[in-house]
């Protein structure tokens, strides 16, 4: 069935075919043929922001929502460029995303003509694939084309530049019905040997750990994790990016390794003889200095892209697959094994992680000068507001916090930007998830510099009635830049104070007051000063549903984040506090 | 170190060879040689690239390689089960007095001689890489005003061709 009409139109009935629902976007010239048909349409709704860096994240934070890739949209040259910071922060977390550009007309294109920006040049290094369009019947194939890749394997984000005489194009629309893409075949089915031998390895191991990253998450792998957890009793570690896939109510949970993992988590991968990687791809901020990482472990490294195996660490058993399918073959070749009686004991691997665990527990320092604990802010946060709301961080401290102090019970409750490190995507995210998962409570905690990198779609919010909740950890400074400086340049605080708190003995007015800031986007706006009115603050919060809130939480500016692997030094030489290293007290 | 000599099949379309040879100076390797033309198969294409580097890099190079969507096939080219070639013109400096000299060098190489001036002669020679530079030594003293190479092209030995099996289309899922 072919039907006659402009590429535009073909543009978005090729969006709904794909069973978009949400478009986050800023029109422009290039692109504007496009907003014309979305103007009718009925079932794609758009999104006005007021950035496209908003555009992009919003489409991430609709990714983790709702598991389906997020669209953006922006027309050509600076639209296009200002999608790149959200492409690459997609590319490094493998969110799916499909961002779609104006490009100039077709004729115009090399000649430098206003707004125009090789975006496919530019992007080449941060997009799973990118296209160029220039004719109009290249279209719905394209479209198709980028949802797929965008959804399948190891997923990630697909950039789909459309020249804007391709749209104006008159065309005949047709959906392919199967697609053409000899060069794209991602492996999915594990291989049997290689599963048993992982499963061999499992029951001879004496100090096992299964090492959980996002490629659990993206996978759909919890309720398969679970399993393979309980029937093996190992111990989980879950990095930064797949918190929640494994609930952190379970004994086996010992929390997140990492260069601001817990004492338990860091010490288990340590002194491991196997680990079990599980969509984790030995990141240096989980490894610490890599020839010094979990020096005695043999490695089992299950992951779908091929190209992360081996890449930093060696893996003696490589298992290419979807962590769902790989998971589920290793619990029925674990459970044969078992069946078999071939078992190991883990009781003495237990209790030395118990004693870390007991020992070492997360904590913070109060303040004690009746400034307000940033820590115990979010702490309250995540019990008052409870496991079944979304939350979104930011980059610096405030972030490594929700990622100790929130108790996570279920996978997608929590998303941030762990391998591009992308201050400003807490707001735009937020906003992307409950687009996508409107019912759901959503929450960016956010730092004060963060927070003033992308406020702006605060206006998004308020006009589009997508009532999120922002919590601004506000300590006035770039929190963890300062961290650094405290510990490694002497204190010297170059450039880090953002004057986002008031100085009474200064006489330094806050700049902005975020309470008036929020109140001037048509969000409410709430200040919290004191321990004694967090609790209240966070439930007047909640009970605000039909406008976003910022709550400006004023908290104690020298708070650290704590525990720490220096930068570039072995995880054992992590710190519990400053100054302070654990005692490992190793039997063997 | 050593020098590696990858086949890359791909789809013939706009951008495929920046995507290649972006990726390799990305991950930080240098190219030696990057050849690309067309093959049997209509709408692939095949590059050739030699590059010098340890085995564990170059795995790990060539897994991104083929993670990217328009490469269809990668095979590592052996230098024993393989036939690899290069082509090179030079202008060698003939006066009348050593042109004699210079084309029995050529003779010898079974190179041929492409164009003559009154000073200076083309010469046309394909070969393996040792060849040609054994070649370029001996017309070294002659006098060498310009030389071009068009790398390295490789094909392996036997019945079996690259693209054979290597052409299937994805079922769309949804």
């Amino acid at each position: 069935m072919t039907e006659q009409m402009t590429g535009a139109q073909s543009l978005i009935r090729s969006l709904e075919h794909a069973g978009v629902d949400v478009v986050f976007g800023i029109p422009g010239g290039a692109i504007l043929p496009a907003y014309d048909p979305l103007y009718d349409s009925g079932k794609v709704r758009h999104i006005l922001m007021r950035h496209e860096q908003g555009a992009g994240h919003a489409a991430e934070g609709y990714a983790y929502a709702t598991g389906r890739p997020g669209v953006c949209m922006a027309t050509s040259g600076p639209g296009a460029t200002n999608l790149v910071t959200p492409l690459a922060d997609a590319h490094m977390d493998s969110v799916p995303m499909v961002a779609i550009t104006g490009q100039v007309a077709a004729p115009s294109i090399g000649t430098d003509a206003f707004q125009e920006a090789d975006i496919c040049g530019i992007t080449m290094p941060i997009t799973k694939h990118n296209f160029l369009v220039r004719e109009a019947a290249d279209i719905p194939r394209t479209i198709a084309e980028a949802f797929h890749i965008a959804s399948t394997g190891r997923p990630g984000p697909v950039l789909v530049d459309i020249a804007k005489s391709a749209l104006q194009a008159a065309t005949r629309f047709a959906w392919p019905q199967r697609l053409d893409l000899p060069g794209y075949r991602p492996v999915t089915k594990p291989h049997g040997k290689q599963v048993r031998e992982a499963a061999r390895m499992i029951a001879e191991a004496k100090r096992p750990v299964l090492y959980v990253g996002g490629g659990v998450l993206k996978a759909g792998a919890y309720q398969e994790l679970r399993v393979l957890a309980e029937i093996t009793g190992l111990p989980v570690v879950t990095t930064l990016m797949a918190r929640g896939v494994f609930p952190d109510s379970h004994a086996q949970n010992l929390g997140m390794p990492g260069m601001h993992g817990n004492v338990a988590a860091v010490g288990a991968l340590q002194r491991a003889d196997l680990i079990i990687a599980l969509g984790a791809r030995f990141d240096d901020r989980v490894t610490g200095k890599l020839d010094s990482f979990a020096p005695g472990a043999k490695i089992v490294h299950a992951d779908i892209d091929p190209a992360e195996i081996s890449k930093n660490r060696h893996a003696d058993v490589p298992i290419v697959g979807d962590c769902r399918e790989v998971i589920a073959d290793l619990v029925v070749a674990v459970r044969n094994d078992q069946a078999e009686g071939r078992q190991a004991d883990i009781g003495g691997w237990w209790s030395q992680l118990d004693r870390l665990r007991t020992t070492y527990p997360l904590g913070y320092e109060d303040p004690g000068d009746g400034t307000l604990s940033p820590q115990y802010v979010i702490k309250r946060l995540g019990e008052i507001v409870g496991p079944e709301a979304a939350y979104a961080a930011g980059v610096g401290q405030h972030q490594m916090w929700a990622a100790q102090f929130i108790d996570y019970e279920r996978p997608g409750a929590f998303m941030n930007s762990g391998g591009a490190g992308t201050m400003g995507f807490a707001v735009p995210a937020a906003l992307g998830a409950k687009a996508g998962d409107p019912d759901r409570a959503v929450w960016a905690i956010d730092g004060d510099g963060c927070f003033q990198m992308t406020n702006q779609e605060l206006a998004t919010c308020a006009v589009e009635g997508l009532p999120i909740k922002v919590a601004v950890i506000n300590n006035g400074n770039l929190g963890m830049v300062r961290q650094w400086q405290t510990l490694y340049y002497e204190g010297r605080y170059s450039q880090t104070n953002l004057q986002t708190l008031e100085e009474p003995a200064k006489q330094k007015a806050r700049i902005p007051d975020f309470v008036r800031l929020a109140e001037a986007y048509g969000c409410v706006g709430i200040r919290c000063e004191r321990a004694e009115d967090v609790d209240a603050t966070i439930e007047k919060a909640m009970a605000i549903d039909d406008a976003p809130v910022v709550i400006d939480f004023a908290v104690h500016q020298d708070a650290m984040v704590w525990p720490m692997v220096g930068p570039g030094i072995s995880n054992d030489s992590i710190q519990y506090a400053r100054d302070m290293a654990p005692d490992w007290d190793d039997e063997d | 170190m050593t020098m590696h000599t990858l086949s890359v099949l791909v789809e013939d379309t706009p951008g495929v060879l920046a995507r290649a040879s972006a990726l390799f100076s990305r991950r930080g390797f240098n190219i030696n040689s990057l050849t690309v033309g067309p093959t049997e198969v209509p709408g692939l294409s095949r590059m050739t690239i030699v590059v010098n580097c340890d085995l564990h890099p170059l795995e790990q190079v060539t897994k991104q390689l083929n993670k990217l969507v328009n490469v269809i096939k990668i095979v590592e080219m052996d230098t024993d089960a393989s036939v690899r070639r290069e082509l090179l013109l030079v202008k060698v400096k003939a006066d009348p007095g050593s042109r004699s000299h210079v084309l029995e060098t050529a003779e010898l190489f079974r190179a041929n001689v492409v164009d003559v001036g009154p000073d200076v002669v083309v010469i046309e020679a394909t070969g393996k890489p040792e060849k040609l530079e054994a070649l370029i030594r001996n017309l070294e003293p002659f006098g060498i005003k310009e030389l071009v190479k068009s790398g390295l092209v490789a094909l392996g030995r036997g019945p079996r061709s690259m693209s054979d099996r290597s052409l299937r289309s994805v079922e769309r899922s949804a």
